[in-house]
Parts: structure tokens; sequence; C-alpha cells
């Protein structure tokens, strides 16, 4: 198994760089102006030493070098050098967001926190919910509360989250005014009030996540869990004089897990990304936020380096996926 | 055998029906039979002829819905298996009654090692610590066959072959020790020089440990071999019944005999060609009231469509569900 992750770890990196090769020319080619939110004033010659200094006037190949050697060295080293007090890079050129002339990396930082409390929240919670409403669904098949879960995953599977999201809003804020419509990302909880204001506005984004998650994720464990409960060795634990408890909970659903866990590890890269919608409606300034806006404001490279973020995310889930099904099914030895 | 000895296990007027959108099957019908300590019941019939639900709906097997056990008593130790409580039937199942099923590929959990699978019930019913009961599953698994046993515990099922695994699920079936082992076609989905290992298994382990065995199977020939006593089913019916010997010298069903001339080799001259019994096995949507063979029957008579024949002795232990008798080779009297 560890040799295996190593090797993965290793053809990882070729992936990676070509993805980032094709991330980068797909950008290039795309129209947009390191100078164009640069207001119009300002003269000619300036422009071009400002161009010349975000190396945006060499060749394509030298920029794509120097975009990997901001991203792969100049940026994690400046990550270790603010986590660690010792400044590594010195004055090395960084990764500049060309809305905001601030370096990428410290938005990014600025954003993720948001984006991880809500979207984070609402994975565990639609997982929390979705592992015993699949369990008891596929245990008591076609049972009302089946029939009653099988019609709310469909809802949550079908409905956009904009709609579900403007629903919320409309009963719990406008009518009700249970909750708070916009969320506030200024907020800091340094009391029992502020948590408790915390707690409300993330209700709505949460419950609209979550009920998206859940569903997905509970068909998932009902169909594994009914695929299980068919097979013969659930006979045998019976035959054994198995408690119900024993044969459904430790037989059935260590062997559902396996695939459902898979899935679950593949989903988490969407949390990064941010469930882009979702934060739109709810006004969260999270991540998913942050490259709607970037791209409108064609900030080449916030865009790119989001989208290598979710790029990187994605191959080191489902290497993490690929491992987790390794340890949970014994019948797979990858070595 | 002694032959007064009460039966450990004692079905009567067994009748399982399953519940299917086509509507009712009617699988099992009226089947009565017991078993004597220590005695080796073979049960027979073509494929689908409810051997296996018969067995399972004993100790409550069956998933319900779709199936129905609908009337009977299943007298295991004086208590009724069919109306005691389900904690009383999981006390019973898997100490007292063990089950081997027929493929031995599937039944054991691929993700528990073969270690825990054998100590669970183990531990459930004897109360054993995690160490003795580790003590025993080794002790079974040498009883068994299995060599290397104490480093095998660690092992997943996938690293035995189906022979094995088939001596795994022996093992498990006889952890703590049953009265009464029911065997359901254990051999089956085995080759053939590992059915006759699997079949050397069972009569030495039955010879050692002394309990009561069900050996269900389509081959008659592998009865012959191992029962004392040997039941005939058909279209979810007993259609006879009767010591091994006397089976094989005077069978009276002529399903019985027909079954009999597929095996090769038994019943005088070695055919030319197998012998198949032409005709297919009934289908079962109502309840039985007419002779369930009488279509693929040389003998039928005008009788046999009208009514459906009960049990009658015809021997000592033996006796027949039908209307035509062999010896005359017209109606049976009675
Ligand atoms: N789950 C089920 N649903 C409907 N009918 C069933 C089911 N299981 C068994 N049966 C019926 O019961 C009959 C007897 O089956 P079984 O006992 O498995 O036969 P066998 O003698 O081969 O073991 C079959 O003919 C089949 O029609
Ligand atoms: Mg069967």
């Amino acid at each position: 198994m560890f040799t295996y992750t190593i090797r993965r770890l290793v053809l990882a990196i070729p992936v990676l760089l070509l993805i980032s090769l094709i991330i980068f020319a797909l950008l290039k080619f795309a129209p947009g102006d390191p100078m164009a939110q640069v207001p119009m004033t300002v003269p000619p010659e300036v422009k071009a030493k400002m161009r010349a200094a975000l190396g945006a006037d060499q060749p394509l190949i030298v920029q794509y070098l120097l975009w990997l050697k901001q991203f792969f060295i100049i940026e994690p080293l400046h990550i270790l050098g603010t986590m660690t007090g010792y400044d590594l890079v010195g004055n090395a050129q960084r990764v500049i967001s060309w809305q905001t002339r601030s370096p990428v990396a410290d938005i990014i930082a600025q954003r993720m926190p948001q984006t991880l409390t809500v979207v984070g929240m609402s994975y565990v919670v639609g997982v929390l919910i979705a592992l015993p409403i699949g369990i008891v669904s596929a245990y008591k098949q076609y049972s009302w509360f089946d029939q009653i879960g099988t019609f709310v995953s469909m809802i949550g599977f079908s409905v956009p989250t904009f709609f579900t999201g403007v629903m919320l809003i409309l009963i719990f804020s406008v009518y009700l005014g249970w909750f708070p419509s916009i969320y506030d990302t200024t907020l800091v909880v340094d009391s029992w009030p502020h948590f408790w204001l915390q707690v409300r506005q993330m209700v709505m984004p949460v419950a609209v996540l979550a009920l998206y998650n859940a569903a997905q994720i509970s068909r998932f464990m009902r169909a594994s869990m009914l695929d299980n409960l068919q097979q013969d060795y659930v006979r045998t634990a019976r035959a054994k004089g198995m408690t119900e408890q024993v044969v459904v909970l430790k037989h059935v659903l260590r062997n559902s897990l396996i695939p459902v866990v898979t899935v679950i590890a593949l989903g988490v890269p969407q949390i990064f990304g941010g469930a882009i919608i979702t934060e739109q409606v709810f006004k969260v300034n999270g991540l998913g936020a942050l490259l709607i806006n970037a791209i409108y404001a064609d900030d080449l490279p916030m865009v790119q380096t989001l989208t290598f973020i979710f790029a990187i995310l994605i191959v080191i889930f489902n290497l993490i996926a690929d491992v987790l099904y390794g340890i949970l099914d014994p019948r797979i030895r990858y070595d | 055998m002694p032959d007064g000895a009460l039966p450990v296990l004692d079905v009567k007027g067994l009748k399982v029906v399953f519940k299917t959108r086509g509507g009712e099957v009617h699988a099992v019908n009226s089947v009565s039979f017991d078993l004597k300590p220590g005695e080796l019941l073979g049960v027979v019939g073509e494929s689908g002829s409810g051997k296996s639900v018969t067995m399972m709906s004993l100790i409550g097997l069956l998933p319900s819905p779709p199936a129905d056990v609908r009337e009977g008593q299943v007298l295991f130790d004086g208590q009724d298996l069919l109306t005691c409580t389900p904690d009383t039937l999981r006390s019973i199942r898997g100490a007292r009654i063990g089950f081997i099923f027929q493929d031995p590929m599937t039944s054991l959990n691929p993700v528990f090692n073969v270690g825990f699978q054998i100590m669970e019930p183990l531990r459930k019913h004897m109360k054993l610590s995690k160490a003795k009961a580790a003590d025993r599953a080794v002790e079974l698994l040498e009883l068994v066959g299995i060599p290397d046993a104490r480093r095998r515990l660690d092992d997943y099922p996938h690293q035995f072959s189906g022979g094995m695994r088939q001596r795994v699920m022996i093992a498990i079936a006889l952890a703590c020790d049953p009265q009464v082992l029911i065997a359901d076609e254990p051999t089956t989905a085995l080759d053939v020089t590992i059915q006759a290992q699997i079949l050397e298994l069972v009569r030495d382990l039955r010879r050692k440990l002394g309990m009561a065995i069900v050996w269900i199977t389509h081959d008659l020939g592998v009865i012959a071999g191992i029962a004392d006593r040997v039941m005939v089913m058909y279209g979810g019916q007993v259609v006879e019944q009767s010591p091994v010997k006397d089976l094989f010298r005077n069978p009276q069903h002529p399903y019985t005999r027909a079954l009999l001339k597929t095996v090769p080799g038994v019943l005088g001259e070695r055919p030319e060609k197998l012998n198949v019994i032409e005709g297919q096995p009934p289908i079962l949507m109502a309840a039985p009231s007419a002779c369930a063979f009488r279509d693929r029957c040389a003998f039928a008579m005008p009788r046999c469509a009208k009514e459906n024949p009960a049990r009658v002795q015809v021997g000592a232990g033996h006796d027949v569900a039908c209307f035509w008798d062999p010896a005359t080779n017209g109606p049976r009297n009675a």
C-alpha cells in the first residue's frame, strides 16, 4: 500500500504539469490584459514597466516557467515562512492578482475559512444525515420511511441549489425573519451572542448544501446496502445466530461503506470549489465567490491559481479514494 | 441407531408460501419428518423441489416477505421454533443447530478475517473470551483439516480455495457443538475430488462428534454412501421416505425410481446414455390438489388427477405418497 501510494504520488506530477500547461494555455489565449484595471490616466511608459515587472512581456514559455516557479516554489516557501516566522523568499515576485494587486495566495487564505465553515460543514452534515437514512431506507426497503426518503432525495437531487436557497430565504428570512438572508463574513465569533449569530447565519446555506449532498450520498448508501443485504454472507451471519443489529450494522454496513467512502472522498474537492452558486445566493464571501468575481474581472492569475488548486485537490482526493478502497477492502492488494 | 430414541427435530405439516407479484408460490406443502439423535438424513430431489426452503424455514432463515411460513410445527428440544421468540431462535441458530450453505465462495463475509467469523458464534453463544475463542477457533480449523490453523486465523476468505472455504463454513457451523447440522448441498459447487474430501470429512466428524445431520443433495449417489435414511422431495412435498438400504432395494415412488435410474450403476445395468427424467418440474401456483408428478409419470391413473396422495406406510420406517404399487403394477390397496 505504501509503495503504491508513493508510486501514485510520483505519477501525479506529470499529470499535474500537463493540467497546469493546459490551464495556462487556455487562459493565455483568453482575452484579458493585466493592465485592464489600471486607470487610463497612468502613462503608457509606467504601464510598460508594470508589465515587465509582472513578466508579461516575456515569451510564453518563459511566462509559463515563471508561473510554475512562483506557484510551486515561491508561494509554498512563503506559506512556510509565515508559519515559521522566517523570511524564506525575500522579495521574490509572487503571483499577484491583477484586480487587487495583492498576492493571490493571501486573498485565497483570507477566503478559505468562509468556504470551509459553510461548505465544509454542509458536507459533514450531509454525510452524517445521509448514512443513517441510506441504511434505514435499505433495511426497510419500500417502507414509508424509504418512500419519504426517496421523495426527499429526488427533490434534493433535482431542484437546483439556487432555487432551494431562494425558497429558504423567502420563507425563513423574508416571511418569518428567523435567519439573516445575507452571510456576514466580517462577523467575529468572540462571545456567545456572536456565536449564536454565526450559527443562525450558517443555518440556511448549510441546509441547502447539506440537502443536496445528503440526497446524493444517501442514495449511494441505500443502493450499496441493498446490494449487500442480498448477499449469501448475510444469511450466514443470521444462521450463526447474530442479532439483526450485528448483521446489519457490522456485516452489511462494513461491506456497503467501501464504495460509499470513496464517493465521499471524491466529493471533498467540491467543498473547496465552494459550491459557487450557493455562495452567490447567500453572499458568502468564499472561494466560489472569489473565482466568479475573478472571472468577471479578467483576473487571470487568480483564475489560474484557483483552477489549478482545484485540479490538485481532485488529483489528491482521487488518490485518497483509491488508497481508502485498498484499506477497507482486504481483497484489494495494490502492491 | 436406537429406533425408539426421541427425535431431536420433529417437523409436522410444514407449509411455506412465497408471495410474489405473479401470485402465491406454494414452495413447501405439508412436509413432515423427524430426525433422530446422531442420525444422517439425506434429502434428495431435483432443483426447485423445496429442499432448501424447507430447511431454511426451520430456523427462520427465509426473508419475510416474501416468505410466509403458514402452517406447521418445528419441535426442537420440546420447543416449537416457529412460535418461539426471535431471541430464543437466535440462541438456537448457530449454537445448537448449525447450517452449511451451498456456495462457499459467497457464504463468508469478504471483509472480515476467517478467525473473526469463526469466533463470532463462540463469543456470542458460549461467552468465550477473545483468547479462549481464538484457541477454540484454531481447534476447529484443525478439526476440519486446515493446515497451519493458528496463522490462518488472520487470513481473509479470498485467500482460501473453494474447498477450504467450505471447511471453514463447516468449522463455523460446528463451532458450538450443535446437536443438528443442516448441510444444504455443501458439495454441489465444488469439483469432484474436493466433493469426495468434504464428504469424507463430514463422515469423520460425525463419527467424532455424533451430531445428527440433514444432508441435502440432488445426487442420490452421494446419499447411498453416507445416509441412514432418505427423504425424497418433489414439488414441495415428501413423496417417499425410507431407510437408505430399503430405498435402493425397493423404491416405491415412480419419481424415486426415475431418480435412481439417473444414477449410473444403481438399479442393475449401467445405462448406455445418462438417463434424465422427461418433462418439467411443476409450477406451484396453488396448493396441491392432485399428484404433482402425474404429468411426468408413466403409471399415472385417473385418480392421480383428482386427489393428492397421502403418505402411506409400506414397510418398517418406509412410506410413500403414491397410488401406484410397483409390486402389482396396479393401484395400491390401502
Ligand atoms: N424468494 C423466493 N421467491 C419466490 N419463490 C421462491 C423463492 N425462493 C424459493 N422459491 C420457490 O421455492 C421453490 C423451492 O426452492 P428451493 O427450496 O430453493 O429448491 P431446492 O430443492 O432446489 O433447494 C422454488 O421452485 C421456487 O419457486
Ligand atoms: Mg437448494
